[in-house]
């Protein structure tokens, strides 16, 4: 077992976790942060993407040792002062979910798409969520959702 | 004045605030004090005999609790089969929770580790030691019945399920025999892995004082799992199982079945005590949850030369797996072979299916179930014979679509009558939408310069609201139970509403749309309605939610239920007011005497005395509370045209599917944005199959396509916006009008996609190709390889 001491939506944790345990693993059984998700065991489905230092990351891909002294947010951190984040607005209003399995996910990595590129074409939306799968929306409805938020963080 | 109404605004879903903060429940996120986690061993063998299973390692392992075996579990029952194919002899062989002599397929399992974390019970997992001797194998279902090939069951001779046909075969062959023109393929619908972001799991609790058990799985269906788990496989009453749903993310059918790990978990609980949890990893999902389509076809289609249908034989194979899932032999069958005419007056048709054991993966409902397969077949052949003909496809269509007179129509496959239906229109706005009339000309000039543009057309029809008890049930289709559907709805003292239904959502918007009907109904607030869904303690028996039938059939119940409030309310309210009740009219919430609005009584006040009771008429039991058990006289039929456009790479064979333009109609719509992502989300999953999914077994049985490496559910990047339309012909079925939606976008689209990737490599000389149309593929198509 190995310490470590990470800051996860503004909170400092310190937990003893095996040199195995990967990050989803540990936010979900350890801290019972369960709005990540995992939806596959090879890193293609993006249902476990959080943000380690402001970068989108497959939590599954990464092992909580690696984590030790960085700061998280998952998507339970993503609302600030009971105000929805735009891109969760977005996902709202444009009907971007349906079962909401991957959504924290694509969510996510939505955050750090327009972060990198806060005006993106609907083609640089599509490219830029490939490592999400979604099964339900047929993605046209996520496109829409992350425009929405990207003009309103625009605005802002 | 008439307050706004709710039914046909696309109101954005009361389901998300939890979903997209994090804070959804689905079946991993649950912890229960004491509760230990299983892990399962599986079959590495597609075919093998089990000679011995040594677990007294894995046992020993620290932190492990038990470990348990087939031989363990011979006191509770094979998983039934709950479906079998009307009419004919069905040779059943189910699993058990774990196998005990013989494994049928890889991924079957073996035995179960209990341990205070998965992660340990995996570590264990690997320690248990089983003797295999191996069998011969067989993937392929028309390969399984022929001579020679491995045999997976003593009562299945050849590996026949049952063999199944409806429509007249003398006519057929007449119809061939005088025919001017008649065009035969093999189509080939392949294998699918129906791929919830979520895989399934299972959570068991015992309390050994009352004898009670409380299941929380991932499933489309809690009472069904509640009755086969309690009935079948465990043989106690149905009083001693709660079966409650979380959060579901997302089924496709694959999360109706009754699966082993409901009844080990159960079993387990009971034995040891203690809650436990099993939930799949992706690769256990796909390796054993159940499959899709997989059928090998020959079609053939004939007709005059002016473009007239007049005969249609369709022979399949239907690969049902190592054993039969709970309804499997009924989707290639009822939901395949009786609609198979599609939107066409084909006066001569005939259907004959083989289902057939396979060391596979069991195969059952996957997103349109049957439909899908069926349409895919008719409508690749009306272009193959238009090809044929030299016609243009749309004219081929049109010529032989059922006329609006038609309807009620029955086919002659033993389908009831088609409920209503006026193709042309739908048709015509989607060539419209298309720019149908100016494509062939963009289309001869991009050929000039090299690239190949295709067009293809898509006119479905499909079974929704598949309902009718009588028809559906054991002595016509053979399914063993009815499909009714139920919804309570009470109203508190306050004129909250809560509504319980049998019907729950895993992505639908019930909560939503559920609650939009009964506003109206009401004349109340929207938020002054809750449904509550999803557990067999707190909803009225429901079959669930499968087969587009949620509206149609459950939210019929929810109207007739409201509708038997409203009147209980007039009443009331006609008591309270001295008044007649005939002349009492109930309009935006509120009672009155007809042409004395101002003396009215509101619904919150007419709640209030039907609680409290002071004062009701004679007779009248207190509370407006009212249950309606709901089945329908017949199914709906919804339908629509699509149209995709693509334009391939002849140096790469890459298509790129460039538009994809929809015309769909299932009667009224509650929710247009709702409808919207059903049909999109429906869309995809047939364009998917069309381009890029493909599930594949090696010769030895062994799942190539295993992981989501391998299996090519598509990315935001490889698909399409999709540019929808409609038309509203309301269903006679029921009273909203309403068809269904769910499986429309999934049914019309493969077929779609495939036509305009066969006409833009026409100029290759290419007239028939199968599923999907890989880069590969298409470029040895175009290459003659």
């Amino acid at each position: 077992m190995t310490a470590i001491s990470v800051k996860v939506n503004g909170r400092t944790y310190k937990n003893e976790v095996e040199s195995r345990t990967l990050l989803v693993h540990y936010l979900r059984e350890q801290l019972n942060l369960t709005g990540t998700h995992i939806g596959c065991d090879t890193s293609q489905c993006g249902s476990c993407v959080v943000l380690i230092n402001g970068q989108s990351v497959k939590s599954c891909t990464t092992l909580a040792v690696q984590c030790d002294g960085a700061d998280i947010t998952t998507i339970e951190g993503l609302s600030k002062d009971g105000k929805l984040h735009p891109l969760q607005e977005g996902f709202w209003e444009c009907h971007g979910l349906q079962c909401g399995y991957c959504t924290p996910g694509m969510i996510m990595a939505a955050v750090d798409l327009l972060q990198q590129n806060p005006n993106p074409t609907d083609d640089e939306v599509r490219h830029g969520l490939e490592g999400n799968l979604c099964r339900c929306t047929g993605y046209h409805n996520i496109v829409r959702a992350v425009q929405y938020a990207a003009a309103k963080m625009r605005e802002a | 004045m008439t307050a706004t109404k709710m039914v046909g605004q696309a109101l954005k879903r009361r389901e998300d605030p939890r979903l997209i903060t994090g804070q959804g429940n689905f079946i991993d996120d649950i912890k229960l004090t004491g509760m230990l986690h299983c892990v399962v061993l599986r079959s590495p063998y597609a075919h093998a005999t089990i000679v011995s299973i040594d677990t007294s390692k894995a046992a020993a392992h620290p932190g492990v609790a038990a470990v348990f075996t087939g031989k363990d579990m011979l006191d509770i029952n094979p998983l039934p089969c709950a479906w079998a194919a009307g009419g004919v002899t069905n040779n059943v062989n189910t699993p058990r929770a774990l196998a005990v002599d013989t494994v049928h397929f890889v991924g079957e399992p073996i035995a179960v580790v209990v341990a205070d974390d998965r992660f340990i019970a995996r570590d264990a997992a690997d320690l248990v030691e089983v003797e295999y001797v191996p069998l011969p194998v067989v993937v392929d279902a028309k390969k399984a019945t022929q001579a020679g090939a491995p045999q997976l069951h003593e009562n299945a001779p050849n590996n026949i399920v049952m063999e199944w046909v409806c429509g007249n075969k003398a006519k057929a062959e007449a119809a061939f025999a005088s025919a001017e023109v008649s065009v035969k393929e093999e189509i080939i619908n392949q294998r699918l892995l129906p791929t919830p972001m979520e895989t399934r799991g299972s959570i068991a609790r015992y309390e050994q004082s009352t004898g009670e058990f409380t299941l929380w799985c991932t499933t489309q269906a809690p009472h069904v799992e509640r009755l086969l788990l309690t009935a079948f496989v465990f043989g106690i009453p149905e009083t001693k199982l709660r079966v409650i749903a979380p959060n579901v993310g997302g089924g496709f059918g694959q999360k109706i079945f009754c699966y082993n790990d409901m009844a080990f978990t159960m079993w387990i609980a009971r034995k040891i005590g203690r809650p436990v949890k099993f939930v799949e990893d992706r690769s256990e999902n796909y390796k054993y949850s159940t499959h899709g389509r997989d059928h090998i076809t020959e079609a053939e289609l004939c007709g005059t030369k002016d473009g007239m249908i007049t005969g249609l034989r369709v022979d399949t194979f239907a690969n049902l797996g190592g054993y039969l899932s709970t309804i499997a032999p009924g989707i290639p069958t009822t939901l395949y072979g009786r609609i198979m005419t599609g939107v066409y007056k084909i006066p001569n048709a005939y259907v004959s299916v083989r289902g057939v054991y396979t060391n596979t993966a069991m195969v059952d409902a996957y997103r349109g179930a049957g439909r899908p397969e069926a349409s895919y077949v008719i409508e690749r052949m009306v272009d193959r014979f238009a090809v044929e003909l030299g016609m243009d496809p749309a004219e081929v269509r049109r010529k032989n679509f059922l006329q609006p007179s038609d309807f009620p129509y029955d086919n002659g496959l033993g389908l009831l009558p088609y409920d209503s239906g006026n193709y042309e229109p739908a048709l015509d706005k989607a060539l419209a939408n298309a720019g149908y009339a100016d494509f062939r000309k963009q289309q001869a000039e991009a050929r000039k310069q090299g690239k190949y543009l295709g067009i293809g057309l898509s006119s479905y029809v499909e079974i929704c609201g598949v309902a009718p008890s009588a028809w559906i049930g054991l002595p016509g289709e053979g399914f063993g139970a009815g499909l009714f559907e139920s919804a309570n709805v009470r109203v508190h003292l306050t004129g909250k509403v809560v509504v319980t239904t049998g019907s729950l959502p895993h992505g639908q918007g019930i909560e939503t749309t559920f609650a939009q009907i009964v506003a109206d109904e009401l004349g109340i607030p929207y938020d002054d309605v809750v449904i509550e869904h999803s557990d067999t303690a707190g909803t009225p028996f429901g079959y669930g939610t499968y087969g587009s039938r949620s509206l149609a059939v459950g939210g019929t119940a929810l109207y007739k239920s409201v509708a038997k409030v409203r009147e209980k309310a007039k009443k009331l309210a006609a008591h309270l007011l001295e008044a007649n009740p005939d002349d009492i009219v109930f309009e935006d919430g509120k009672a009155f005497v007809k042409g004395s609005p101002d003396q009215a009584k509101s619904f919150a006040d007419i709640a209030l005395q039907a609680s409290v009771a002071y004062n009701l008429p004679e007779g009248m039991e207190p509370f407006l509370d009212e249950t309606t058990y709901y089945d329908p006289p017949n199914c709906t039929f919804p339908f629509g045209t699509h149209i995709a456009i693509v334009e391939i790479d002849p140096n790469t064979g890459n298509v790129e599917l460039k538009r994809y333009i929809g015309v769909d109609d299932c009667g009224n719509q509650i929710n247009p944005l709702v409808v919207q992502g059903q049909l999109h989300g429906g869309i995809a999953q047939g364009v998917a199959q069309a381009l890029y999914e493909h599930a594949v077994y090696d010769d030895n049985g062994q799942l190539v396509s295993g992981t989501l490496m391998d299996y090519a559910v598509p990315t935001a990047a490889m698909l399409p916006t999709y540019e929808l339309d409609h038309t509203v012909t309301p269903s006679p079925v029921n009273p909203m009008g309403v068809k269904g939606a769910g499986e429309a976008g999934t049914i019309g689209s493969a077929q779609a996609v495939m036509n305009a990737v066969i006409d833009a490599l026409s100029p290759f000389g290419v007239k028939h190709m199968q599923m999907p149309a890989t880069s590969e593929r298409v470029w040895k198509a175009i290459h003659n390889k």
